[in-house]
Formats: structure tokens, C-alpha cells, sequence
């Protein structure tokens, strides 16, 4: 908004563009909604077995299947069901279970907050993290430290992270004994509890995001740092670290904040090997949960939430990129 | 709380900072509990979490309804059945306090006086009334309705009478309605959301999919049970999660334990591997229906192609007993010694397979990870297939879908049966002509008749004998071969006690519940 404010002279103009640019992309944003929630349902569906067979198991006689089947609506035809669900959704209902046999929100209200609680503690360790490795490395380009840092980053982005939290946990938990292995929060958690429970998924999760993030950012500052004005800075004796501070940074802020967004989009679907591990009771073990007992109401509920999220994220990314470079706003 | 075991003694740790204390609590522990521990007084109190292997929004406090491990540890927790079993597997009277009939048809039960509901409610004869009828509805989505359609009429006879006339004589009732899915639940329960039963425990909270907490029942019509204040039950579907929350100390039992943990686990001094030999088989099944897995040479060559010993050495480390193509494990009061046990014999194997007809034809051999052990013994199947000349081609396909998709499907491919709690069981539903999971879809008259007559056979002798000649059947005519019984393997923090081995499944058959005790 400082940015905006100094760098545009006509303020009121700006915003209104600003304004319907967002608008548009929510437009877009609803149509790519209304496009996963039909391939999810059209994917699914191809899957074999139904709601019902998964239910009812290896054990299943076809009466059964038949009768249950009748039960969770299955019978009528999949246009029907995804134009009831559709209409529903639309309303605000996101339907029942069919498994759980209970309301889709509340299924979701109890783990959307786990998973939303894990990816925002992440955030908060790995962007600092990752912004100030990725400085660190572009300043000192070709330097010790920036290769030691390379070689590091490197090494976590070809690190699966199951690998990584399994060993954690192997040395936290069944060695030391310092962790807990699995993270199941107590209803009334305190902070520190939280804290000690999380403090390997958090972990195992930041080796993932950071080592990109930091790359990302490696790159961006350093694709600044080559341009004439920096070297003009420099020759006039600003103080390199006033230069990347106040020069360098709000120059590459775009394409590292959509770095950190598209890392970021990671952390609420992407975490199922780490809520698999440490038994995380998250939206994506959640949404695994669905697909494996057919769940339909469930699964697309999930699918529209890692969406909307998705696109939250990127609509953020070019809004900041936008406001910190006035260049894009004419795009 | 649950969680007050594992935190005092993290905040142990964290005041004693590290791995020096922890070697000093391991050697204050007290070494393994003899059989006179084993036998001491229980002690009250003490809070325990257990971890079983599912973790799913199916999970279920519907008792017709279960289908997981959670959901029967979590049924015999707050329910209670009309029947139970002792530790020879005998049923015995729970809610029931008779169970009479003169001709196995017409049962007559005498319910306890005096049992109420955690909710208050007294138990009656139209709860059990009611619990028996909801499984003939095909709403419930009982999983024994197949059996349930025995029940020919259930009526009240008095406050505390029940008449169950069943179709046709059934001497095994009592052990049938001590399985969980019969369990007694309030008259015109519906939602199950509150797990309002007669059991050792009251649900203090449910999650489904996260967690099922416990607290002990103080009203609970067993004198001195049960045991422990709290119980919380966990599902960890990741085998290696599972352990190493044991092992790292924030569960106290586990559920399902791989063969090849088992080395981690009894390294550790504060735990123990229990096994229970039970009946549970991966079976290779061939299709009767079908060319050319019908020929009964391919079935018998199939047979001496097994290689028994190799198959229970290397994929289930010895934790595994030796079957003989039919599904009574040797521990069974009605298994048949005197048959032969049937051994790899490539020769024999060879034989028969020249006389099947079938040549070099590649026949495609379906395994999943779905019944455990599937696809390595479909390796070694494949291994000793080349060698008599038959090609074999292994096909792994996914375990998600597997049971609706290819079970029974494909000439050739394995299944995996749970263990029943009678023999009648077994056979009725995998064995019986026009049963509904007649694997290889073999038609035997003779058994048929032999069930039957079974069934209804009071004497114990004559059954035994019956029995025995199905067993003979089986192995010799029908479509599947059964190599070894895989033995349940749990894990235990040593500070349990009061264990024993049921053959129904681990966490002794599931009802741990009400005969574990804690001793620090």
C-alpha cells in the first residue's frame, strides 16, 4: 500500500483498476471451481467399487450393496447427484457422508483447523527462513557460504519428506525420546503442548518448502542485483545492505512472494505424508479418506477447499507483485 | 486423561534433559512379567491409548455396522453381547443368563437382572428384541445379516424372557451371539452417536476417524471390572508409525504388527511382541467356474506346488502355522489329525499338471496388497511354476477397490479371510455351495449335506467327526489352497498386564477392554 501510495499520482484510478482486476479474478476463480468440482466428480466416478461396496467391504452380498446403495442415494443417476449437490453447495450446504453419516462442514470444522493451525506455524518458521537463506546466498553469490547454503537446499528439495520424517522420528522420538511421534492434540491444548506436538511436522514440512522458497529468492535477488541501478547505488556509496533492504528487495518482491505462494499452496494438500506419519488428523488425510471409501460429498468438499486456497494464494501473489511494481498494473 | 501417562513422563524427561534418564528408567523396570505376574491381583486405575490400524470417517459405534479394528475394540467397550466367550473359546452367559434349547431351534433366553444402560435405562427383553431384528433390516447394513437370516422370529417373552426360533437347528448360537455386531443396544437406538451400551466403559468422546475416548464404567455389572480409568483409542494406518509411537512411548499397544518389527520391538526393554496363532489365512483361489483353474488336475498340482514351510519361514518369520488347504487351524477343538498334510512335491505337481491340459499358457495370477502376503507368495507360486513348465505371470493390482473389483473375479487370485468364531461359520459363509463368498465356486453336495447335518448335531463327538470329513473335502476337491495361518502379532508396553491370547484377532479378539490392568 506504501508503494501505491507513493508511486501512483492517480490514486482513485488506480484503485478502481486494482478493484476490478480482483473482481475479474474471482469470476475466474469461481469457473476454475465449478471445472474441479465436475472433474473430481467425472475422475471419481470412474474409480471402481461405490460408497457402498466400500462400506460394506470384502464382506458385502449384492443385497446388501443393492439396499445401502438405495440408502446414500446412489441409485439415481450421477447427473442428478452432482446437480443436487451443485444446487446445495451453492445454498451453503455442503451435504451429509456418506460414510461418516454426518454433515460434510462438520467433518470438515474439525479438521480445517488442524490443517490451517500446521500450514500457518509452517509459514511462520519457513519464509523468514527461506528469505534470509535466500539473501544470504545472493549476496554472497560464489562465496562459501552461498555454495554451502546450495548444497544444502539441494539436498533437502531431493529429500522425499517421508524419508526425513521418518528419521526425525526415529531419532526425536524412539532414540531421545524429547518428541512425541505422533501428533494428536488434546482438545485443550496449550500452546507449548502444541508447539512440542508439532515441532516435527512443522519440521519435516519446512525441508520441503524452504529449500525452494530460498532458491526461488536466491534467484530473484540476484536477478536484481545485476541491473544497472544497483550498480549505480553502489557507485554513489550506499550501504549494500541499505541497497538489497531498500533497493533490491521491493524490486523482486513479486516473483518471491509467488515463489512463497506456490510453496505455500503446498502445505494444506501436499501434507499427507507428513499427517500420515505423525497421524495428523488434517484435511488431506481427510480427503484421502474420502476417495478411498467413495465418499463423494466429502471429497469434493475437500477438492474445493485445497482450490479455493490455491487460488486465494495466487490471487495474492499478483495482487502484492501488482502493487509492488506499478510496471504490471497496465498489463 | 489419556494423555497424563505420556506427559509426566515427557515432563520427566524434559526436566532430566535426555538420553541419560532414559537408559536409567529402562533398567528401573521391572523384567518382563512371569506367569506369576501374570496371575496377580489387578490393580485399578491408570490411563492407557491404544492404536489400532484403521483411522477413517467410517469409523462406527453402530455395533452392526463395524468392519475395522477400531470399531470392535470400540463395541466391546460399551456394549456387551447376550453370549461371551471364555478362554477355550466356549461361549458363556453375559447379558444372558441362559441360553436353553431342546432341539438347537427354539432358544430360550433368561436375560440378568439388574443391568442398566450407561444412560440410566434398565435392560430389557425388548433392547435384545430390538438389537437381534435390526440386523434382517437390509437398511442396517448389518455385516452379518447373512447369518442373521437364521432368525427366523425374535419376540419378547416377559420383561426379561427372549424366544429366537431360528430356521433350522444351529448348535453354535451361543458362540454366534458373542460376537460383537450382536451386541445389545437400547431399544430404537438409531443414531449411535452417544454409544449408549451395558459395557466396561462410557464414551467420553468420539471422533471419527481421530479418536474414541473411554472412562470407566463404575456401574458396570461385572464385579471389579473393569481395570483401567481410561482408554483411548487411536487408529495409526502406517505400520511403521504405529511402532515407533510404541516404542517412543505415546501409545501403549498396538495392533497389527509387521513380522519384520518385531525384531525392533523386543529389543526394547519396556516392550513385548504377543502373538496369537489364529485362523486368519491368505488363500490362492481357483475358479471352479472357470477354464482352467476347474480342472481338478491344475487344483491338485497347484496344491503340491506350495511351498509351505518356505512361505511361513520367509514372509511371515515363523509367526505362521502350517495349514493343509482347508480353514480349521490345528489349534481347533474340531481339527482333524489323522489327514495327511499335503507337501510340495514338484513331481507329483508336475503329473498333474500334464493330465490339466493347460500346457504353456500364460495364466495371469492376481495378487494385492489388500490380502496380506498375496503378492509375495504369488512370486513364489510363480518361482516353482516355472520349474514343473507352467507359465505364470504375477499380477499386482492395488489394494484400494480390490475386494469389489477382482476378488473372485479372475481364475486365479488370492483372497484373505478374517477368523470365525465357529467352524460351522467358515464354511457356511466360504464353503457352502450357494454361499455368498464361495471363493472358488465349487459345488459339493456332500459337504452341503454334512454342514447341515452339523449343524444341528448336539452331540460334540459326532460333530467333531463331521467336521472332520469336511476338512477332508476341502483339502482334497476344493478350489483353494490355504498354505499357513498367519499368526496376530500386537505390540505391548511390558506394565500391561492381564493379557491373553483370543484366536479372533489381536488385542485379545478385541475385547481387551474390560481385562487389561496397569502396573508401573
Amino acid at each position: 500500500m506504501i508503494a501505491m501510495a507513493s508511486l501512483s499520482p492517480d490514486r482513485s484510478k488506480a484503485r478502481a483498476k486494482l478493484l476490478r482486476m480482483i473482481a475479474g479474478r474471482i469470476g475466474v476463480a469461481v469457473l476454475t471451481l465449478l471445472l474441479v468440482s465436475l472433474i473430481v466428480f467425472t475422475i471419481s466416478a470412474l474409480l471402481p467399487g461405490d460408497a457402498a461396496q466400500e462400506a460394506l467391504g470384502q464382506s458385502a452380498t449384492p443385497a446388501q450393496v443393492e439396499a445401502l446403495r438405495h440408502e446414500m442415494g446412489l441409485d439415481r443417476p450421477a447427473y442428478v447427484r452432482f446437480g443436487t449437490w451443485l444446487a446445495a453447495l451453492a445454498g451453503g450446504d455442503a451435504g451429509t457422508s456418506l460414510v461418516g453419516n454426518m454433515p460434510v462442514a462438520d467433518l470438515i470444522g474439525e479438521r480445517l483447523p488442524n490443517s490451517l493451525l500446521l500450514a500457518a506455524l509452517t509459514t511462520l518458521v519457513a519464509v523468514p527462513l527461506a528469505l534470509t537463506i535466500g539473501i544470504a546466498c545472493a549476496v554472497n553469490r560464489g562465496g562459501r557460504l552461498d555454495r554451502a547454503l546450495n548444497l544444502a537446499t539441494l539436498g533437502m528439495v531431493a529429500l522425499p519428506e517421508f524419508l526425513v520424517a521418518t528419521l526425525a522420528v526415529l531419532v526425536f522420538s524412539v532414540k531421545l525420546r524429547w518428541l512425541p511421534s505422533i501428533a494428536l492434540l488434546p482438545k485443550d491444548a496449550g500452546w507449548g503442548e502444541i508447539l512440542l506436538n508439532l515441532a516435527m511436522p512443522i519440521g519435516s514440512l519446512c525441508v520441503v518448502v524452504v529449500a525452494q522458497m530460498a532458491r526461488m529468492t536466491r534467484a530473484a535477488v540476484i536477478d536484481q542485483l545485476d541491473r544497472p541501478y544497483v550498480e549505480m547505488a553502489l557507485l554513489k556509496g550506499v550501504k549494500p545492505s541499505r541497497i538489497v533492504i531498500g533497493h533490491v528487495l521491493p524490486n523482486a518482491i513479486g516473483p518471491i512472494v509467488n515463489a512463497c505462494a506456490l510453496s505455500l499452496s503446498y502445505l494444506l494438500g501436499g501434507a499427507i505424508i507428513v499427517e500420515t506419519i505423525f497421524n495428523y488428523p488434517g484435511l488431506a488425510s481427510l480427503m484421502v479418506n474420502a476417495v478411498t471409501s467413495r465418499d463423494m460429498p466429502l471429497l469434493q468438499a475437500c477438492a474445493m477447499i485445497f482450490c479455493t486456497v490455491y487460488l486465494l494464494l495466487m490471487l495474492i501473489a499478483d495482487v502484492t507483485a501488482i502493487l509492488a511494481n506499478p510496471r504490471l498494473r497496465n498489463a | 486423561m489419556s494423555e497424563h501417562l505420556s506427559l509426566s513422563r515427557r515432563g520427566l524427561l524434559g526436566t532430566a534433559l535426555g538420553a541419560g534418564f532414559v537408559a536409567t528408567a529402562g533398567g528401573i523396570l521391572l523384567p518382563e512379567g512371569s506367569d506369576a505376574a501374570q496371575t496377580a491381583r489387578p490393580r485399578p486405575g491408570g490411563s492407557i491409548r491404544a492404536a489400532c490400524m484403521s483411522l477413517s470417517t467410517a469409523d462406527t459405534l453402530d455395533p452392526a455396522k463395524g468392519s475395522l479394528s477400531s470399531d470392535y475394540v470400540r463395541h466391546f467397550m460399551l456394549y456387551n453381547c447376550l453370549t461371551e466367550l471364555d478362554r477355550a473359546q466356549r461361549a458363556i452367559p453375559s447379558l444372558a443368563q441362559s441360553l436353553t434349547s431342546t432341539d438347537q431351534r427354539v432358544w430360550h433366553i433368561a436375560l440378568r437382572k439388574g443391568v442398566i444402560f450407561h444412560d440410566g435405562k434398565s435392560l430389557t427383553s425388548a433392547d435384545v428384541v430390538y438389537s437381534l431384528r435390526r440386523h434382517k433390516d437390509p437398511a442396517t447394513g448389518s455385516k452379518l445379516a447373512a447369518i442373521a437370516e437364521q432368525f427366523e422370529s425374535i419376540r419378547a417373552d416377559g420383561p426379561l424372557g427372549v424366544v429366537l426360533e431360528l430356521s433350522g437347528p444351529n448348535a453354535d448360537l451361543p458362540v454366534m451371539l458373542a460376537q460383537s455386531h450382536f451386541a445389545i443396544v437400547p431399544n430404537g437406538e438409531k443414531r449411535f452417536t452417544s454409544g449408549n451400551g451395558t459395557g466396561p466403559y462410557r464414551l467420553a468422546a468420539f471422533t471419527p476417524g481421530v479418536r474414541t475416548v473411554g472412562k470407566r464404567n463404575a456401574d458396570y455389572w461385572k464385579p471389579g471390572k473393569p481395570h483401567l480409568d481410561e482408554i483411548e483409542i487411536i487408529g495409526i494406518p502406517d505400520e511403521v508409525s504405529r511402532v515407533n509411537a510404541l516404542l517412543s512411548g505415546d501409545v501403549h499397544m498396538v495392533l497389527a504388527v509387521n513380522p519384520r518389527s518385531t525384531r525392533r520391538i523386543a529389543a526394547s526393554r519396556r516392550h513385548i511382541v504377543r502373538e496369537t496363532p489364529s485362523a486368519l489365512y491368505t488363500n490362492l483361489i481357483m475358479r471352479q467356474d472357470q477354464l482352467p483353474t476347474s480342472n481338478i488336475h491344475f487344483v491338485l498340482g497347484m496344491k503340491y506346488l506350495m511351498d509351505r514351510q518356505l512361505i511361513k519361514r520367509a514372509l511371515f518369520r515363523n509367526y505362521a502355522t502350517i495349514a493343509n488347504d482347508h480353514p480349521i487351524p490345528p489349534f481347533h477343538p474340531y481339527f482333524r489329525k489323522d489327514l495327511p498334510q499335503t507337501v510340495m512335491d514338484l513331481d507329483k505337481a508336475r503329473w498333474h499338471f500334464q493330465r490339466s491340459g493347460i500346457g504353456q499358457t500364460r495364466l495371469p495370477i492376481f495378487a494385492s496388497p489388500a490380502a496380506e502376503g498375496s503378492v509375495d507368495m504369488a512370486s513364489i507360486v510363480q518361482e516353482y511354476s516355472a520349474r514343473v513348465g507352467l507359465n505364470v505371470a504375477v499380477n499386482r493390482v492395488p489394494a484400494d477397490g480390490y475386494w469389489s473389483t477382482h476378488w473372485m473375479k479372475h481364475p486365479l487370485g488370492f483372497g484373505n479371510t478374517n477368523p470365525r468364531p465357529t467352524a460351522d461359520l467358515t464354511f457356511s459363509l466360504f464353503y457352502k455351495s450357494d454361499a455368498d463368498w464361495n471363493e472358488s465356486g465349487w459345488k459339493n453336495p456332500k459337504f452341503d449335506g454334512l454342514l447341515l447335518e452339523a449343524r444341528s448335531e448336539g452331540d460334540d463327538a459326532r460333530r467333531k467327526q463331521l467336521y472332520g470329513e469336511m476338512q477332508g473335502l476341502v483339502r482334497d476337491h476344493c478350489g483353494v489352497s490355504i498354505p499357513v495361518f498367519i499368526s496376530l502379532l500386537d505390540g505391548y508396553d511390558r506394565r500391561l498386564k492381564g493379557w491373553y491370547p483370543v484366536p479372533l484377532g489381536g488385542f485379545m479378539g478385541y475385547g481387551f477392554a474390560e481385562h487389561l490392568w496397569w502396573e508401573d
